[in-house]
């Protein structure tokens, strides 16, 4: 049944295909026809990739104490935290409600989620996240707000490096800014089924 | 004589859906514009690249398709091939019995509008619904989309904020942020809910077996994030070679389309969940959907499968402007769809053999398109065909030329009529007795008559 549409299919195709006399070969294309204006000169990847963040209306956070703040400023008292993070983040979410298990049942608990990048894109402001470093996809996408963490060392200037460096995991998102949509009438609003709010935790 | 049916449709749009259509169009095409060379050096030179790895791709499915299969079957994604619409119903309500699955979360695919899989699944029991908030919409108001990336450019807040009261989402409220947070909470928990998530592809890359989706609003995550089941139904001229001419084409695609770098989401799936991940797929299933391509393959249009379906073409189109995305009478419309539609009809094709002629030719659809498809000549072979085939819509609006074409083979008529036709310059064309004739000059506006001047130019020339 199924395999009969395949036959039947790539027949098609190929007979499609039969009369041409010469196939479009592929082309090369240099790197340079890709760079962006703006990332000529570019040596502080950290700093470029903040500034484009903030550029997609992400949040860049410099330390756990800033993470603290946001959270406090905003009441976001319950979430979600990666196990991993704890040890590290820990202290700055004395007071804060954590949980290091995401009970999908109560998908409206959740104010916060914080889990592992795996790397980022400076160009684009985007951040890598697979499969094998996020501790629940439902924790980095249902809470009203994503805090990611992020390696300063692990940035990539540029989407064709990051494209180069794609890792072998069945699910890598590469997430730019919060979730958005301007379906309605082209206003743009924030927060649709993902993320309001894509903070970036960026640490040593 | 009748007017073209794009023509009649044009007529009757309510002037503010039009000023909505025309000002948003508008304004994307200009952001579209200065971003692109605001920010590289040479951006035409981009999409022309893009055109031929699209190209490239297209002239080498033969190949391509087989070895993309083994890439994904490696991966650990099943795939699955259909050869028309009904099929590819047929295998995603397959794939759902098997695991007793009653709920479904769709992703915004253009396939899946093609072969009209949520009426199919909804006919044999199967709750199928949209995800996207435009699609959402459109779903309540049993309505069809009339954009290819703005499923609801064609309506406002208020007719939104009345659907959503009559659905029971709350009372009536057209805030766009309010409307927003509603399709929010209601979605989350059936996205909780559902057994199978649909998603289409953007890009397959068939040196990865990855499937590439780009997205900004989330629903397509959270389609791969609670259900079991991951479908995706995919075009089978979606492949692209390498993973680095993703680099090329997603430069491109969220420019063109909503005049942003990269959309929100770019996804990167190539199979089931990973071993240690408590949420995702354990099933992966890659339906490869032929449902007329491989006619448009074997047909002189061959070049509109370079297609990635950026709706820059309906932008920028005059004639989508002032009709809007229903008068195509199809799923695709703009000038995309002028070509694609008719095509993809198959033996249909007679029923919108007009859709060719909704074009001034003015060629600013094929100056947009990042991957450089040639449209209006395109549109001039179908023109061709539809005429060779004698399709009576094909003839539409179109003026009888047998007393031009006389005239204009013999050159002492043509002389005449050269010199005849000043007296244009001071007869009540409005009054032209033949009905076909004055049909067309209603829709235009004709210059002044300057026959002959040209000759009196050349003549002039000798003597000096």
């Amino acid at each position: 049944m199924m395999s009969t549409d395949r036959e039947a299919i790539l027949a098609r195709v190929s007979a499609a295909l039969a009369p041409l006399p010469q196939r479009a070969a592929l082309p090369d294309w240099e790197r340079e026809l890709v760079r962006m204006r703006q990332m000529q000169g570019v040596t502080d990847l950290a700093a470029t990739f903040c500034t484009r963040l903030k550029g997609v209306n992400g949040t860049p956070l410099q330390s756990a104490a800033e993470l603290a703040d946001l959270l406090a400023k905003n009441n976001w008292t319950r979430g979600y935290c990666d196990p991993a993070l704890l040890p590290a983040l820990g202290a700055s979410l004395a007071g804060v409600q954590i949980e290091t298990t995401y009970d999908r049942t109560r998908v409206d608990d959740y104010a916060f989620g914080i889990t592992r990048a795996t790397a980022a894109i400076a160009e684009t402001g985007t951040v890598v996240l697979t499969d094998a470093d996020t501790s629940s996809r439902l924790a980095a996408l249902a809470p009203w707000a994503h805090i990611v963490v992020l390696k300063r060392g692990d940035i990539f200037p540029d989407i064709p490096a990051a494209l180069a460096a794609l890792p072998t995991d069945p699910n890598v998102i590469w997430v730019t800014g919060p979730s958005k949509t301007a379906d309605v009438e082209g206003i743009l609003i924030e927060g649709v089924h993902g993320p309001g709010v894509q903070a970036v935790l960026l640490v040593d | 004589m009748a007017s073209q049916p794009i023509d009649q449709a044009a007529a009757t749009l309510p002037a503010d859906k039009r000023a909505s259509v025309y000002q948003s169009t508008k304004a994307t095409h200009e952001k579209r514009t200065k971003l692109l060379f605001d920010q590289f050096n040479d951006p035409d030179l981009l999409r022309r690249r893009a055109g031929e790895i699209k190209q490239h791709v297209i002239e080498n499915l033969d190949t391509l398709l087989p070895a993309v299969e083994a890439k994904l079957k490696a991966n650990g994604a099943q795939v699955h091939w259909a050869s028309t619409g009904d099929d590819a119903c047929a295998a995603v309500l397959r794939i759902m019995q098997a695991r007793g699955a009653k709920k479904m979360v769709k992703a915004k695919t253009m396939v899946s509008e093609e072969i009209e899989l949520a009426h199919y699944l909804e006919k044999h029991g199967i709750e199928a619904l949209e995800t996207d908030l435009g699609e959402f919409i459109v779903q309540i108001d049993q309505d069809h989309p009339s954009h290819i990336v703005r499923p609801i450019i064609h309506k406002n807040r208020r007719e939104i904020a009345t659907s959503f009261e009559r659905e029971g989402l709350g009372a009536y409220n057209d805030d766009p942020e309010t409307i927003t947070r509603r399709a929010r909470q209601f979605l989350r928990h059936k996205y909780l809910q559902a057994d199978v998530g649909l998603t289409g592809a953007n890009f397959v890359s068939v040196e990865s077996g990855r499937l590439v989706l780009v997205t900004n609003e989330g629903n397509s995550r959270f389609s791969l994030a609670a259900p079991k089941v991951h479908i995706a139904l995919v075009g089978i001229e979606k492949l692209v070679p390498r993973d680095r001419d993703l680099g090329v084409l997603l430069n491109l695609l969220a420019r063109s389309a909503t005049a942003q770098q990269l959309t929100v989401y770019t996804e990167f799936i190539s199979g089931p969940k990973h071993a240690t991940q408590p949420d995702g797929p354990e099933e992966m299933h890659v339906i490869f959907v032929d449902n007329g391509r491989t006619d448009v393959l074997a047909s002189e249009c061959r070049e509109i499968l370079r297609c990635i379906r950026c709706g820059a073409c309906l932008n920028v189109c005059p004639i989508y402007r002032q009709a809007s995305g229903h008068a195509y009478r199809s799923v695709y419309p703009g000038p995309v769809g002028a070509v694609l539609s008719p095509l993809l009809a198959g033996k249909k094709f007679p029923e919108l053999a007009d859709l060719p002629k909704a074009s001034s030719l003015c060629g600013a659809c094929n100056e947009v398109c990042p991957v450089n498809i040639p449209i209006p000549d395109l549109l001039l072979r179908l023109r061709e065909k539809g005429k060779r085939e004698g399709a009576p819509l094909a003839a539409v609006g179109t003026p009888p030329m047998g007393a031009w074409a006389l005239m204009a083979s013999q050159p002492t008529a043509w002389k005449a009529a050269l010199f005849g036709g000043k007296a244009l310059n001071y007869l009540p064309t409005k009054l032209i007795p033949v009905p076909a004739l004055r049909a067309w000059e209603e829709k235009r506006a004709l210059p002044a008559w300057r026959g002959g001047e040209f000759r009196k130019w050349m003549k002039q020339r000798r003597k000096s």
